[in-house]
């Protein structure tokens, strides 16, 4: 199974295209995917929309999603909404 | 949208399901969807985001108050335009000068004194319903607190003020959102309906119901199963009391009832006045404008703006000005009339108008006294107005302070306008709002002016106490050889000797005369050598009060000793009641039960002991017995430690070779079970463990030598000093066993001791079946406690398990040196009458307070075990199992 990094620089602005991007590399690739959360402070309601489809996505196409470098606080975010049984978390999350 | 499983469950609720389509239930679905994600990006906001949001909505609320007002009268035809400006305003400034500098994001408060920090969570989603009566405010008020605590809030006005409410939450939103709020923050339902707000209030995503408005609402509200603020009607009353400032009073009422046309839900609605006032009053408020109604006028009042089915108000008759409604219903008045105001007789159904009523109409009641007028007020607010608003107007302190006892309401408004007074923050330091909570009377969790903490979830953050320990002996002990000299520096007029017979005939008695201060009376009490009765206590506290006693010398074993702290504590406070005083009790500074400060006589306590053991010469405890109630009253309080101990090795030397062993033992088991307490310090650890040093040294020479005049002397010293450590440190399992087996079997205190003593500590070395909960302790140490003990005793070993059985050993050879019997079964104790006697041995023994303070918490089961094991005897006592918890 082909692994693939996906390592995303974003912030409140590009959550969302960031996570359209490596939604795309999902349909091309399949395997399992890897997300660098380790920059991403903060995110926001378009952001965490774009998560959700990218977790329907990745479902679609039998891939698992490793998150990786998740602050606590944005790992309770990902609580509140329901999202973070939907991935799985690469060791533990980090310090804010 | 995150929607999928969230419309799966919402599918579940029976009413919505009848009558909600597929496509309103996704609309509502999407609201919850996009408050839920807006809720849950708002807790990445910190503090300083949440403020910089804050100010500019309230700026925006300011802006549009005029705005927003005119729209709210529009819409609903309800209230003053003006009036309803100031509200707008009150709601974003007044509000905002409250919460401005208060932290609602991570650590809110902070008790450094108490260890003790409070933190914020925010609930989430508030699905909030907003009334017609104050529609835009109160939108502009929950916008702001919401923004504030990082809540996100979908709202559902009344159907009649959608469109004001609407605009307002636009106003609020569209600042938010361009200031940072998370997107979805705010919305508000399209067109909001009865089934829209079922679904709402129980969907498992909304946090908190937030319903402002009318009963229906309240009560569906609280109805749901969700946590929910409901503050909903009220039926204030007002006492006009004859004290009161008149001028100041009807203007302020006036004020009220008229404010917004009386909508506001705290607005005076029946006044009880005076009867010495009432025409006085009444005719300031015809000057004023206000149109008093005849009679007749009353009873056309009550037909029209009352609903006789239900005795609530007409819908009709809400927000409309006073000449308005006297047109409508049929009254002449002047022009200009502000208020209509209606005598009635009484409260309840065939009294119309004494309910709440949102209109410029006020009912009087003509009170004959004080105790009438309270009667009507109570009446009036049990009338629909519980847990709501109170007014009073008076100069009478002792009357207001009666009218806040007797009127249940969240807010007594005192000397001020009903209304205004009660949103806080204008005419009092009310917190400002727009909700009342109306506590249980009016079926709400709280009687607070709902503001920025009720839309919180405030978690506690709870340090562990180290709490304060002590060290508590008496202020000065005299010790060694002649320590009894020591008595002539202090001067007495007259002292009282309490002793025994035996001490006295051996010329114990007379040695200590001789040494106490000249020209002093000196008076002997003697009393039996046992453990004092009260019939004894009370008949040496006359001769005290005889002899008007400034000083008590106390020579004699425990018993004698103990006596005379009774004795001190009885002739200086005689009130003091000893059964009560010897209630139980768990931690001696947070007991029920407080001993006398008060004293009528004071006399100094000195404690010569005469054994070498129960060192009660510098305890706080004294044993009473109750002859004609058959029972031991403990007592313990560091106000009967004595003022000084003399422990003079001289007064010892005449104890029997027996009596040596006994008290011994009982000195070595005080140090052995202070030395491993859970109340254990340094200060206890270092009297405990020379206690231990001196006994394992000197005991067994005094025993066999007991003319070795060091050893007795050390003997002496070691059972003063193992008593000051206990004294503070308190005993443990050990002693609760020997008390409950020495009063069932006659076994003197040490021998019982003696027999348990390896055995518990073999328990209290092993891992516990349960541990004591305890803050003073840090992890469990008994173990190495007695390792430690063992290596003051360089009894070897290299592990702490063979230290521990090192000590037990030595302890063993000990005991067999003293020439103990081993086991209970050495005593003639039969196995079966043992058996029989053993539940009782353990209830007593678990009652016993002495094993709290145990590093082991004794289950009945193990207390049983280690009854059993004193019964059997040597050879059973090894540590049970390997201590695993080296946490220290």
């Amino acid at each position: 199974m082909a692994t693939i990094a996906v390592f995303l620089t974003v912030d409140e602005q590009h959550a969302g295209p960031a996570l359209q991007q490596a939604a795309g590399r999902i349909d091309r690739e399949g395997g399992e995917l890897v997300l660098d959360f380790s920059t991403v402070r903060r995110i926001d309601a378009s952001g965490l929309r774009a998560l959700e489809q990218f977790a329907n996505a990745a479902v679609e196409k039998e891939v698992k999603v490793v998150l990786r470098g998740v602050k606590v606080n944005l790992y309770k975010t990902l609580k509140l909404v329901k999202l973070a049984h939907r991935f799985s978390f690469a060791k533990h999350i980090e310090e804010s | 949208m995150i929607t999928t499983e969230a419309t799966k469950e919402r599918i579940q609720i029976p009413l919505a399901e009848k009558t909600l389509s597929p496509e309103r239930i996704a609309y509502l679905e999407g609201l919850v969807s996009q408050a839920r994600i807006a809720a849950a990006v708002f807790t990445q906001f910190t503090q300083e985001d949440v403020d910089r949001i804050v100010k500019p909505m309230v700026l925006a609320g300011l802006e549009q108050a005029q705005y927003l007002a005119r729209l709210a009268v529009e819409e609903t035809r309800l209230g003053v335009m003006e009036d309803k400006v100031i509200k707008n305003m009150v709601a974003s400034e007044f509000v905002y000068n409250y919460i401005k500098d208060r932290r609602t994001v991570g650590v809110i408060r902070e008790f450094p004194e108490r260890n003790l920090i409070e933190m914020a969570e925010p609930i989430g989603v508030l699905f909030s319903l907003t009334p017609i009566t104050n529609p835009t405010s109160t939108v502009l008020f929950k916008c702001i607190v919401a923004i504030k605590t990082r809540n996100a809030v979908i709202f559902s006005p009344h159907p009649k003020a959608w469109k004001c409410c609407s605009e307002a939450v636009r106003i609020m939103y569209e600042t938010a959102l361009k200031h940072g709020a998370p997107e979805g923050v705010f919305s508000c339902l399209d067109t909001p309906t009865l089934q829209d707000n079922a679904y709402l209030m129980h969907h498992k995503d909304v946090g908190l119901i937030d319903a402002t408005g009318g009963p229906g609402v309240v009560k569906a509200a609280y109805s749901s199963g969700k946590p929910a603020l409901g503050v909903g009607a009220g039926n204030t009353p007002v006492y006009l009391e004859k004290t009161a400032d008149l001028n100041t009073a009807v203007v302020d009422i006036i004020i009220s009832k008229t404010f917004d046309n009386g909508t506001i839900c705290a607005s005076e609605q029946t006044v009880a006045i005076d009867d010495e006032i009432y025409d006085a009053a009444l005719q300031k408020f015809s000057e004023l404008g206000a149109h008093i109604c005849s009679q007749e006028e009353t009873k056309l009042l009550e037909r029209t703006v009352i609903d006789p089915q239900t005795g609530f108000m007409q819908p009709m008759a809400v927000g409309q000005k006073a000449i308005d409604i006297a047109r409508f219903v049929g009254l002449q008045v002047k022009p200009g009339t502000k208020l209509l105001i209606a005598p009635i007789q009484g409260v309840g159904r065939e009294h119309p108008l004494s309910v709440e009523k949102l209109f410029p109409v006020l009912a009087v009641y003509r009170a004959k006294s004080t105790a009438e007028a309270l009667q009507v007020c109570m009446d009036v607010n049990h009338a629909g107005g519980l847990g709501h608003t109170g007014v009073i107007f008076s100069r009478n302190d002792e009357i207001i302070r009666k009218f806040g006892e007797v009127i249940n309401a969240g807010r007594i408004i005192v000397n001020s306008p009903g209304a205004i007074g009660a949103l806080g923050a204008v005419y009092n330091d009310l917190v400002p709002t727009f909700s009342f909570g109306c506590g249980t009377g009016g079926g709400n969790s709280t009687t607070d002016n709902v503001n920025i903490y009720h839309y919180l979830n405030i978690k506690r953050l709870a340090r562990r106490t180290q709490n304060h320990m002590w060290f508590r002996v008496p202020n000065q002990i005299y010790f060694n050889m002649n320590a009894v000299e020591n008595l002539g520096q202090f001067p007495s007029r007259t002292t009282v000797i309490v002793t025994n017979p035996v001490l006295e005939q051996i010329g114990h008695v007379d040695l200590v005369r001789r040494h106490i201060c000249p020209k002093t009376h000196v008076h002997v009490t003697v009393i039996p050598d046992a453990e004092p009765e009260v019939k004894v206590i009370n008949e040496a506290v006359e001769t005290l009060k005889f002899y008007k006693a400034d000083q008590i010398i106390a020579l004699g074993g425990g018993a004698v000793i103990d006596a005379a702290k009774i004795m001190k504590l009885k002739y200086e406070s005689p009130d003091a009641d000893l059964e009560y005083l010897a209630a139980p009790f768990l931690d001696l500074r947070k007991r029920v039960v407080e001993y006398p400060k008060d004293k009528v006589n004071v006399a100094r306590l000195i404690a010569i002991p005469t054994t070498s053991g129960t060192g009660s010469e510098v305890t706080p405890f004294a044993v009473l017995t109750d002859k004609q109630r058959g029972r031991k009253v403990t007592l313990a309080d560091y106000s009967l430690t004595p003022d000084v101990a003399i422990v003079d090795p001289q007064f010892v030397l005449s104890m029997p070779k027996g009596l040596i062993a006994d008290t011994g033992i009982d000195c070595l088991t005080h140090a052995l079970e202070a030395g491993v307490s859970n109340y254990a310090s340094p200060y206890t650890d270092s009297n405990a463990m020379q206690a231990i040093r001196l006994a394992f040294k000197y005991l067994p020479i005094a025993f066999e030598h007991p003319q070795d005049e060091e050893a007795r002397c050390m003997m002496h010293n070691a059972a003063c000093i193992a008593a000051m450590a206990f004294s503070n440190a308190s005993v443990g399992v050990n002693h609760a066993l020997a008390h409950s087996l020495g009063a069932r079997f006659g076994i003197a205190h040490g021998r019982a001791n003696a027999l348990l003593l390896p055995h518990v500590i073999a328990y209290n070395a092993a891992v516990p079946a349960k541990f004591m909960p305890s803050p003073f302790s840090q992890g469990y140490i008994a173990h190495k406690k007695y390792a430690t003990v063992a290596d003051l005793l360089n009894l070897g070993g290299r592990t702490v398990d063979e230290k521990v059985a090192n000590l037990i050993a030595a302890i063993e050879q000990l005991l067999d040196r003293l020439g103990f019997p081993r086991s209970i079964a050495e005593l003639g104790i039969s196995k079966e009458e043992f058996e029989k006697a053993m539940p009782e041995l353990v209830k007593n023994a678990f009652d016993d307070p002495s094993w709290r303070s145990n590093p082991r918490m004794p289950l009945m089961t193990e207390m049983v075990e280690l009854f059993w094991k004193g019964y059997q005897g040597r050879g059973v006592a090894k540590p049970a199992e390997k201590p695993e918890l080296q946490t220290v």
